[in-house]
């Protein structure tokens, strides 16, 4: 599903003018809003946080799983003498080791009860809480800090790939592409194209932006086969606008929903979240050390293994940090335990905080937002608390 | 002021073709339907059946071999699924109204199933024919049921792990934990019937979600109804009383979605869905009106239906309201150019994954995949995205040429495919394009073409 955002944008005055005029980007919004970078990976199908960060210093984790999160015994990585990193993101680990990698255990959105994947990703993406229509609101909160950050142009935040975005979704201006799309067309022809959308407005707002991203030479992003292909080629994707005026993308790695034989099905999206961010530092060369990485999904899963090797949908999860402006190597934030009285009821992991405070405060020590602007515009009625430091 | 025919293919259909001419009054098209009706082509369930039946057969045999089987297995029905969707393709490019296709596109979208595995991916084909075709004309009541009691639905929904907490069958294995699944019964009532606006409550989610209880699909089985299954004792949904005394039945399910389908909230509904999906994403109130007013004189008997959207007025005055989604847009593309049934049919396996598929994906509309059970987007800015626009143009400059070396004149493509409808910057553009390909590239890629 491709994203709604552009007919929400062709109301914004800023956004109009922009696009119908592709070179007064470069010429007029030349300096982007400051120098730090954020990537934002939406994790699709609610990634099991106990087994990417095994607790395996609780003694209630053995109880409740038998054959899957099994420690630094059976192959997970120790990282701090209580909690072990899964072995399939043992390719992170000198990121680890330098601080460039951390993890908040257990948080949530305000998401309760229903465990739908759908909802719990619009409200995810949308960060907002629970006390409005999810399938009416069509605002994702990254798009409402670009409303409230100065300097912006469309250039300043892109969602990659062929997902439907709708945490950028909303009328301030961002851009749009899926780095395997191709557009090989002789200047003749696109010139041809833009005369004859330009009583459209939809079509020469889109078109127009697809002939200015394939005329800045974007689509030449390539990645060898393998794997892990499509998300090196998002990150390379994010990477290289990052190194030019875009400081804001977004993207989606999928599958991470293991009902059953959770060990195989999860070894393939933790393969692609660690090439993506491997790629991201590699790509982003001297700008990863001004690069926040937040790895998000919309809820965790049962903290008891089921009948078949897998989870179920549960509450809190695990939220991933990467980058070079963190101050990683630890764990974030407040643990609950596994026991059972500790369990949200009775079968998840307690959420101790709600995910948007990390969000809330990485966006304020990132872009200079106000606590003002973050709790009443970004995340609404959000109560941010302490802040816990994500960044060095 | 646009020629019916025009209007017809352009907004009913799947645009203007040189070589099938379209039908000239509502009644001829809503006639037309009828060629979409089931063929002998079309994969069906019983088919499916036999397909999973030998597949579990190799799985649990002792041969030493049984992988290389099951693989071979699971190709030969990856193929089956292959020549299915190139036969959809072909029904939509050769239809000469289109109407019928655009309607079964329509109501597969409504009852959303996706694919999955192999198996999963030959029943939702397997719905589109024995659910969809085989009850596009007669009354919604039916094609509802046909739709929610389907092998492809009942697992889509997680209907076959929905189990009476009081039935025979979790009292005979208390350690399995047996229970109640919502889903197929909340999207019956508000995806399926009345729509989530209108007046119900979670109870009757839960009450309907009870009577369903009992459907389930077997391979080896014809019933579709095991009573040991159903929670014992009468369900109200709505107000009305279903069942009770005596062992469960699937009549009560009959009857319940016989209710749901002639409510009257389920009149508006589907009368709103049909004017967003065929006359403007901004639906006149009008329009919907008079289809509402159709459905519930006629207790939802869909030709009636479909003739009041046929002659609705908002066909003109709301002209290229609608973006052409993905396969609808691929389908008019076809018939731009001249391809007719023959030159569809002889189209290759690899030519249907590599052009056609992969090209579907490539504009984001991966074959049967929607995200979730409310189907694709309607919105006409949700295809019409750089990357969408753009991956729409490269294939036609680049993939389309694959199917045919010689592609007609852009000049004709122009004509062929939107008559007296094309803008004046469209036929300025055209002729001064640099190749053949390059001018069919701007014929598709402009938003006369795109829009509906």
């Amino acid at each position: 599903m491709l994203s709604r955002r552009l007919f929400l944008k062709s109301t914004a005055l800023i956004g109009c003018s922009v696009a119908a005029h592709p070179l007064l980007n470069t010429i007029a919004f030349a300096s982007a809003p400051g120098e730090n970078r954020l990537v934002v990976i939406i994790l699709r199908g609610a990634m099991d946080g106990l087994d990417v960060f095994q607790p395996y210093g609780d003694p209630a984790l053995r109880e409740l799983r038998r054959t899957l999160s099994v420690g630094p015994e059976n192959g997970a990585i120790d990282l701090d003498g209580y909690f072990a990193l899964h072995p399939a993101l043992d390719s992170l680990m000198p990121l680890w080791r330098v601080g460039e990698l951390g993890f908040a255990p257990a948080v949530s959105t305000p998401y309760r009860d229903k465990r739908s994947h759908f909802d719990g990703q619009d409200m995810l993406e949308a960060g907002t809480g629970t006390d409005l229509d999810l399938r009416n609101q069509r605002d994702g909160w990254l798009n409402r800090l670009l409303q409230q950050m100065p300097n912006v142009q469309s250039e300043t935040a892109y969602s990659i790939g062929l997902d439907d975005m709708r945490i950028l979704d909303g009328p301030a201006p961002s851009k749009s592409w899926a780095p395997e799309t191709r557009l090989r067309l002789s200047a003749q022809g696109q010139r041809l194209l833009e005369h004859v959308w330009h009583d459209d407005p939809l079509f020469r707002q889109a078109g127009g932006q697809a002939m200015e991203i394939i005329g800045s030479g974007v689509s030449t992003v390539e990645e060898e086969n393998g794997p892990t292909r499509d998300a090196r080629l998002l990150a390379r994707f994010a990477a290289d606008r990052l190194n030019g005026d875009t400081r804001i993308a977004t993207f989606s790695i999928p599958g991470w929903d293991s009902h059953s034989q959770q060990e195989k099905v999860m070894s393939k999206p933790l393969a692609r979240l660690a090439a993506a961010i491997l790629t991201l530092k590699d790509a982003l060369g001297d700008n990863w050390g001004k690069t926040t990485v937040l790895a998000m999904t919309e809820f965790g899963r049962t903290a008891r293994e089921n009948g078949t090797g897998g989870t179920d949908h549960g509450t809190g999860g695990a939220m991933l940090m990467a980058g070079g402006a963190i101050k990683g190597g630890r764990a974030i934030g407040e643990w609950p335990g596994l026991a059972d009285r500790d369990l949200y009821a009775g079968r998840d992991l307690m959420p101790m905080r709600d995910i948007r405070a990390y969000a809330a405060w990485a966006l304020r020590d990132l872009f200079d937002v106000s606590q003002d602007v973050l709790t009443r515009t970004v995340f609404p009625d959000l109560d941010m608390g302490d802040n816990p430091g994500i960044l060095a | 002021m646009v020629e019916y025919s025009e209007l017809a293919a352009i907004r009913l259909g799947y645009g203007l073709s040189p070589r099938v001419p379209s039908p000239t009054t509502p009644q001829e098209l809503v006639d037309s339907i009828q060629k979409s009706r089931p063929t002998a082509q079309d994969l069906v369930t019983d088919e499916v059946r036999q397909f999973q039946i030998e597949l579990q057969e190799i799985v649990r045999s002792d041969a030493p071999d049984k992988t290389m089987l099951a693989r071979a297995h699971r190709r030969k029905g990856s193929q089956r699924r292959q020549l299915n969707i190139k036969r959809r393709f072909e029904r939509a490019v050769a239809n000469p109204g289109g109407f019928g296709e655009r309607l079964v596109q329509f109501w597969a979208d409504h009852f959303t199933v996706t694919g999955g595995l192999v198996v999963q991916s030959l029943m939702a084909e397997a719905f589109v024919t024995d659910a969809i075709r085989r009850n596009l004309t007669g009354k919604f009541a039916d094609l509802m049921y046909a739709a929610e009691t389907h092998p492809r639905m009942l697992s889509y929904l997680n209907q076959q792990q929905s189990v009476g907490e009081n039935s025979l069958a979790a009292q005979r294995q208390p350690k399995r934990n047996m229970g109640i699944n919502e889903n197929l019964a909340r999207e019956m009532i508000e995806l399926h019937s009345l729509g989530v606006g209108a007046d119900y409550t979670q109870d009757d989610v839960r009450q309907l979600a009870k009577l369903l209880t009992g459907l389930s699909y077997d391979p080896r089985s014809d019933r579709m109804f095991r009573p040991v299954r159903a929670e014992p004792g009468a369900e109200t949904v709505l107000g009305k009383t279903y069942g009770g005394e005596g062992r469960a039945q699937v009549e009560d399910i009959r009857a319940v979605i016989g209710d749901l389908a002639t409510h009257e909230a389920t009149a508006n509904h589907i009368a709103r869905k049909l004017v967003v999906h065929f006359i403007d994403d901004d639906p006149p109130q009008q329009a919907v009106d008079r289809l509402a007013q159709v459905f519930r004189d006629t207790d939802g008997d869909l030709p009636s239906v479909y003739l009041a959207l046929a002659e609705s007025p908002e066909l003109e005055t709301h002209f290229r309201k609608k973006v052409r989604q993905p396969f609808d847009f691929m389908a008019a593309s076809f018939r731009a150019v001249g391809f007719g049934r023959k030159k569809m049919q002889n189209l290759t396996l690899p030519q249907i994954r590599n052009q056609i598929m992969a090209g579907l994906a490539a504009m984001g509309q991966p074959w049967a995949l929607p995200r979730g059970p409310d189907g694709w987007p309607e919105e006409a800015a949700a295809w019409a995205t750089p990357q969408g626009i753009a991956a729409r143009i490269d294939w036609a400059n680049r993939e389309l040429p694959k199917l045919q070396k010689q592609l007609p004149d852009p000049r004709d493509v122009l004509t062929n495919s939107l008559g007296s409808t094309a803008t004046e910057p469209l036929e300025w553009a055209v002729p001064k394009a640099e190749s053949q390909r390059e001018g069919i590239a701007v014929v598709l890629g402009s938003a006369d073409f795109n829009r509906r």
